[in-house]
């Protein structure tokens, strides 16, 4: 009863700013969850803070900002019974999502900046594959078509329209020297195989890719063919991306339903955001 | 090891921490030429063209003819002290607090008078001597009479020594250890003797092997700051600031791109974030407790350091965005002297020409390779200037720029074609 209520509420608000056919598609993706007894929610995002590290490129190249953050006031002089702050970071700063125009394989695709993504695609279910023994014996383990081969015959196929996330407990490493893991021949951190992120787009159709380190690809990434396969197919094909996510070791293989909704930024490339799991528990 | 340069002992915590006294401080416009060569380590006196009299006290119309076509000279300062004396009571404060103090007339080769403060290697009067001018702690021209042959540096002396901001004994922030200019500079500063050396790092992931060399130096310690983040500023003011005894600020951000050649803004905003903005935040939250501490016993807060530009004095086109942030560093920089020289805290600027490094790879030679750079650095604390200009190509371009700086804006003008 309960649940029902709370479903029609959410079609009603979609129908407004959303195309007819997200009315009867949201319900049927939160249906588990809205009858669920029980929820868990689970943040996947990490702090905004100014030591948290970006992507690091030769330094000719035009970097992205930190997270910064200056005082405008603090009740004092500059406003006596209000604290608050100016706050600069680039699109790809922190927990950030990455929009098909990011990549200069998805410059065409319709609705491709995240002021223009449909907003249904900001509730998805995920599927949460496990490779942090592999990332732990392997910084540059790359996940295959196999892995997903082997997911599926455990937890079923991964469904159109899903988030595929890479779990490594790579979030875990607290240090930003280790959580970048530069040496003289660039970034060492897990991601997806080529293969794997074609497959991924066009065998199964998924909505995105999402990771725990600083890019949904590899860190040695730039020497794959082709380079940043994870950015090139999936942006390619109007898919999104979400990086530097935590807490994925608390979510199910599958059943958990990711919210991450972009700020609505003109042309945006992407954005910081508040990514979270609703998980059903059984 | 001279007596004044010995670690001083610590400080009784039960004792109220003094306040600065100045010497006097006030000097007519004219006289400031004799502050002006003494901020670069020259002694400088009045000369007249007319009759080739030279002037002492510095004067509007020679004291000969009446000329007023006057021009400062560089002088050797040789001459014969004449007649000395010790000052056993002033009225004073500053001298107050540090009587009895030694002074005395010296007989100028160039033909004048003038009054010196003695350094203590100087032999009883008459004797043959060579007279400096150096700034003070008011930042004013004093002149100091020292032996004629021996070496003496001021900080021999233990009442000159408050002259110079000698690194010997000294606690030292340099913010930014990621540069060869920077890893040269604390390596010289070790073996110049400071104490202690907090050597700041930013972006820790991006490891650098010079700074890693660092640890090996006892007095070393690296500390995580990052001047483009105030949070982080603050936090590093808020642990160490009352401890800061000389702050060198080394983080520079250089890139090397023309107004054509980089699309945006962004580039230049963080140099501007940087190499601005850096200085700005690291004077919001040091020169506040550095001024508090400038009178702190024997190792008191004494200098600021900025590793500027020559480039700040004109723009260099093809770098011209750089160039405006060093030139709005440089303004600041005024400022922040004009702040902490009531305090007696000196503020160096530092304009080296192109660095022998990564940014100026395209630069033709001479460059000044970063040892060079860095022993110019710890040669100012031992001394006591407050203007720089290290290297042939830097004082090329300051005696353009003192000369015309028209000239020089049309001559850098045309490296950018």
């Amino acid at each position: 009863m309960k649940a029902g209520k709370k479903r029609a509420r959410i079609s009603s608000a979609s129908k407004k700013s959303a195309p007819k056919k997200s009315a009867t598609r949201l319900p049927a993706i939160l249906r588990n969850v809205a009858g669920a007894d029980d929820v868990r929610f689970v943040d996947l995002t990490q702090t905004l803070a100014p030591d948290f590290p970006t992507i690091v490129l030769p330094p000719e190249m035009g970097p992205c900002r930190p997270f910064r953050m200056e005082e405008i006031s603090r009740y004092d002089d500059r406003g006596p019974a209000w604290y608050w702050n100016n706050v600069s970071f680039g699109e790809h700063t922190g927990t950030h999502f990455d929009a098909p125009i990011h990549w200069i394989s998805g410059r065409d695709r319709p609705n491709n900046s995240v002021d223009t993504v449909p907003i249904e695609h900001f509730i998805a279910p995920a599927c949460v594959i496990d490779c942090s023994e592999e990332a732990k014996a392997d910084a540059d383990f790359l996940l295959t078509v196999r892995n997903i081969e082997a997911f599926e015959k455990r937890h079923g196929r991964i469904g159109a329209g899903s988030w595929v996330l890479m779990r490594t407990d790579w979030s875990k490493r607290s240090d930003p020297v280790a959580y970048q893991n530069l040496d003289d021949t660039g970034q060492h951190t897990p991601g997806p195989s080529a293969d794997c992120v074609r497959f991924l787009v066009t065998e199964r159709d998924v909505l995105g890719f999402g990771t725990e380190t600083i890019g949904t690809d590899a860190g040695q990434a730039a020497h794959f063919t082709p380079p940043y396969p994870c950015h090139h197919y999936m942006h390619g094909a109007g898919k999104y991306g979400l990086q530097c996510l935590c807490n994925l070791d608390l979510l199910p293989p599958t059943g958990a339903l990711i919210v991450a909704a972009p700020l609505k930024i003109l042309q945006g490339s992407g954005s910081p955001l508040r990514v979270f799991a609703i998980v059903p528990q059984r | 090891m001279p007596k004044a340069a010995k670690r001083p002992q610590r400080k009784n915590p039960l004792l109220r921490t003094r306040l600065p006294t100045l010497p006097p401080a006030a000097r007519s416009r004219v006289a400031l030429g004799l502050t002006a060569a003494a901020a670069r380590g020259r002694f400088a006196l009045q000369a007249c063209p007319d009759c080739g009299a030279v002037q002492y006290p510095p004067s509007e119309v020679c004291r000969k003819c009446l000329s007023q076509r006057l021009a400062w000279r560089a002088q050797d300062g040789g001459g014969e002290l004449l007649t000395e004396t010790t000052l056993r009571t002033a009225q004073e404060l500053f001298f107050r607090e540090r009587l009895p103090w030694r002074i005395g007339i010296v007989r100028l080769d160039a033909g004048v008078n003038v009054v010196a403060y003695l350094h203590h290697n100087v032999d009883a009067a008459p004797c043959r001597v060579r007279v400096e001018a150096s700034l003070d702690r008011a930042g004013q021209a004093a002149l100091i009479a020292v032996p004629q042959q021996r070496r003496a540096d001021l900080s021999d002396d233990p009442k000159l020594r408050e002259m110079t901001c000698d690194p010997r004994g000294r606690k030292i922030l340099v913010t930014d250890g990621k540069s060869a200019v920077a890893q040269a500079l604390v390596r010289a500063l070790s073996a110049a003797g400071a104490e202690l050396i907090w050597v700041g790092e930013a972006e820790p992931w991006k490891k650098d092997e010079g700074l890693e060399s660092l640890r090996e130096l006892p007095q070393v310690s690296i500390v995580l700051v990052d001047v483009t983040d105030s949070q982080a500023v603050r936090q590093l003011a808020g642990e160490i600031g009352a401890k800061v005894d000389i702050l060198v600020n080394t983080a520079d951000l250089h890139r090397t791109f023309s107004i054509a050649t980089r699309r945006g803004v962004e580039t230049a905003q963080q140099e501007m974030d940087v190499n601005y903005f850096g200085l700005l935040r690291l004077a919001q939250e040091f020169a506040p407790v550095l001024k508090a501490r400038a009178a702190d016993g024997p190792a008191n807060a004494v200098a600021w350091v900025n590793l500027l530009s020559i480039f700040a004095l004109s723009n260099y086109p093809p770098h011209s965005t750089y160039s405006a942030s060093k030139a709005a560093a440089f303004s600041l920089s005024q400022a922040l002297r004009a702040d902490l020289l009531p305090a007696g805290v000196r503020v160096i600027n530092v304009f080296p020409g192109p660095i022998d490094d990564e940014w100026d790879q395209l630069e033709m030679p001479p460059k000044l390779a970063p040892a060079a750079l860095a022993a110019a650095i710890v040669a100012a604390l031992k001394g006591s200037v407050e203007d720089v200009y290290p290297g042939d190509v830097a004082q090329d371009w300051l005696a353009r720029h003192l000369d015309n700086p028209k000239a020089l804006e049309r001559e850098l003008g045309e490296s950018a074609t």
